[in-house]
């Protein structure tokens, strides 16, 4: 379970990230963040892997408190979170195998059961072939394969995934959409960051979290939805594919 | 295991990062090693100018063999006093004339009196030690006079103070920068690992696990950088001393401190420069 109540944060006075952010998400759910640039969808994954800490309000995550957890309780807590980003972060010099098994090996898994885990995971985003290829010999969407395989590798309560297919051609990206919702129907619970909106048209039963200035603008899961002086975006026409350019203007900011 | 594992692999993927910090160790502990053969030199010299700090006592002619023989006996068991010598007239007329050299041939018959020369234990040549030697000494009956060359002695102890504090002085002073600068080192293989890093801690790394490799790593580094600081300094001992003068190499207990040191720098130098990039991120 994932709780943010009332969360504020502020990295200086003028630069507010995010405010009044309530939000509960369940196990098992898939969840879209989307938003504008700057909405601060990446700073609410931040606080959910706990690089950031709230500057109000509290963050809990599978019963950790982020206001007051120690820094090896958010390493045992980041071993069943699974993060995923846009710009894969993989370990060049290492196969796709060794990045994969480089996340057991910290756990402090025996060194015995991690081929066998490995293989597993690699099977199951179906880059078994390549296990032996560095980063560099993999296409985008392969590496972010071995991203989301790495994020898998230590069976997480919580996936999350900060732009995922942002630096992905349309059929990686559906590729990588469709992993994400496989391991979401397995029983993990999907957090995905994204302001690709055609992703979020095309995915049936997803929950869908809208922000803008940092603010949760529409909640799919509330019914009615919140009240707010800002237009839910997929209520939209998006016209000419996913931009900042295509987010409606907020009252009176002049665009 | 997967520690040092981590270690040997981060070295062999950047080798020349590596060499990089070993050479700057060894360069940095051979200057603190030059200076220190240098402290070392100028102690054994002023260690050997001390053993001839010794109390001469001149008996008066025609003292009985016994009574000297009884004050040896006494002198003997003073705590400060490793030997008593009895040099007779004869003995010192030759030690006059050994010591005279070409001018030996001013002496030509006995005329130096005998004496007790009284050697002190070391680390008890003093100035106050000296004296009290000597003024006990003088209370014997036969005794006409007593040298131990004052002044000689007393700047003999001054050198020694100053060369003792201006070396620890230095040493403290060398040792500070080896350390800066071999810090400033592994501070740079920290930070090229730094997306290393942040990937471990990603991943759910506790910082002891991200600190172990880098730990070993400047262990090694630094036992390296030893063996090679204590290899150039052997190296310009021997050039000196075939070269210029004969000096003296540090003993193996020395060269054991110079290794622990190396192996200390290394480790405490990684474990700083971690901890400080692990509380920033």
């Amino acid at each position: 379970m994932i709780r943010l109540h009332d969360v504020a944060k502020e990295y200086t006075r003028t630069r507010v990230a995010l405010s009044h952010v309530t939000l509960q998400i369940r196990r098992g759910e898939f969840v879209f963040l989307i938003g504008p640039s700057g909405s601060g969808k990446t700073t609410i994954l931040k606080l959910l892997y706990m690089e950031e800490k709230p500057t109000h309000g509290d963050v809990w995550v599978s019963g950790v408190h982020a206001n007051t957890a120690k820094r090896k309780e958010i390493s045992q807590l980041r071993r069943r979170l699974g993060i995923v980003f846009q710009d894969f972060r993989l370990l060049e010099d290492r196969t796709a195998e060794e990045n994969v098994a480089f996340a057991l090996e910290v756990t402090g898994a025996p060194s015995s059961a991690i081929p066998q885990r490995v293989s597993r995971v690699l099977t199951q985003v179906g880059l078994a072939s390549k296990a032996t290829q560095l980063p560099r010999q993999l296409s985008g969407g392969e590496q972010q394969r071995v991203a989301i395989a790495r994020a898998l590798v230590n069976d997480p309560y919580f996936l999350l995934a900060d732009e995922p297919t942002g630096n992905l051609d349309d059929r990686a990206s559906r590729g990588v959409i469709q992993l994400l919702r496989d391991i979401n129907a397995a029983g993990t619970s999907v957090i995905m960051a994204t302001h690709d909106l055609e992703i979020v048209r095309r995915a049936d039963n997803a929950r869908t979290v809208e922000l803008n200035h940092g603010r949760i603008v529409f909640d799919s899961s509330e019914t009615p939805p919140p009240e707010t002086r800002y237009t839910p975006l997929l209520g939209q026409p998006v016209i000419g594919g996913p931009s900042e350019g295509n987010w409606p203007p907020l009252p009176g900011d002049g665009r | 295991m997967l520690a040092a594992r981590e270690a040997f692999n981060a070295s062999r993927r950047a080798p020349l990062l590596s060499m990089l910090g070993i050479v700057t160790i060894a360069f940095s502990l051979f200057a603190f090693g030059l200076f220190a053969l240098v402290a070392v030199n100028i102690r054994h010299a002023l260690r050997n100018v001390e053993q001839r700090v010794e109390v001469r006592a001149f008996v008066s002619e025609g003292t009985p063999a016994d009574a000297i023989a009884a004050a040896m006996a006494d002198i003997a068991v003073f705590p400060e006093v490793a030997k008593v010598d009895y040099i007779t007239q004869e003995g010192a007329l030759e030690r006059a004339r050994r010591d005279m050299g070409e001018f030996s041939d001013v002496f030509e018959e006995a005329l130096l009196p005998a004496s007790l020369d009284i050697h002190l234990r070391p680390g008890l040549r003093n100035p106050e030690t000296v004296e009290a030697v000597a003024d006990r000494v003088k209370s014997y009956q036969f005794v006409d006079d007593v040298r131990y060359g004052e002044e000689w002695v007393r700047k003999l102890y001054q050198l020694r103070t100053i060369a003792a504090g201006t070396g620890l002085g230095l040493g403290i002073a060398f040792a500070a920068v080896s350390i800066i600068i071999i810090g400033a080192t592994i501070r740079v293989s920290v930070l090229a690992r730094a997306r290393e890093i942040a990937i471990m801690r990603l991943v759910g790394a506790t910082d002891s696990f991200v600190r172990a490799p880098f730990l070993i790593d400047g262990f090694v580094k630094g036992i390296l950088g030893a063996l090679l600081a204590i290899g150039l300094t052997w190296v310009a001992y021997r050039m000196v001393d075939t070269q210029l003068f004969s000096v003296v190499f540090f003993d193996p207990r020395l060269i054991v401190v110079g290794l622990v040191c190396g192996a200390s720098i290394g480790l405490l130098g990684s474990a700083t420069s971690v901890w400080s990039h692990l509380r920033r991120i």
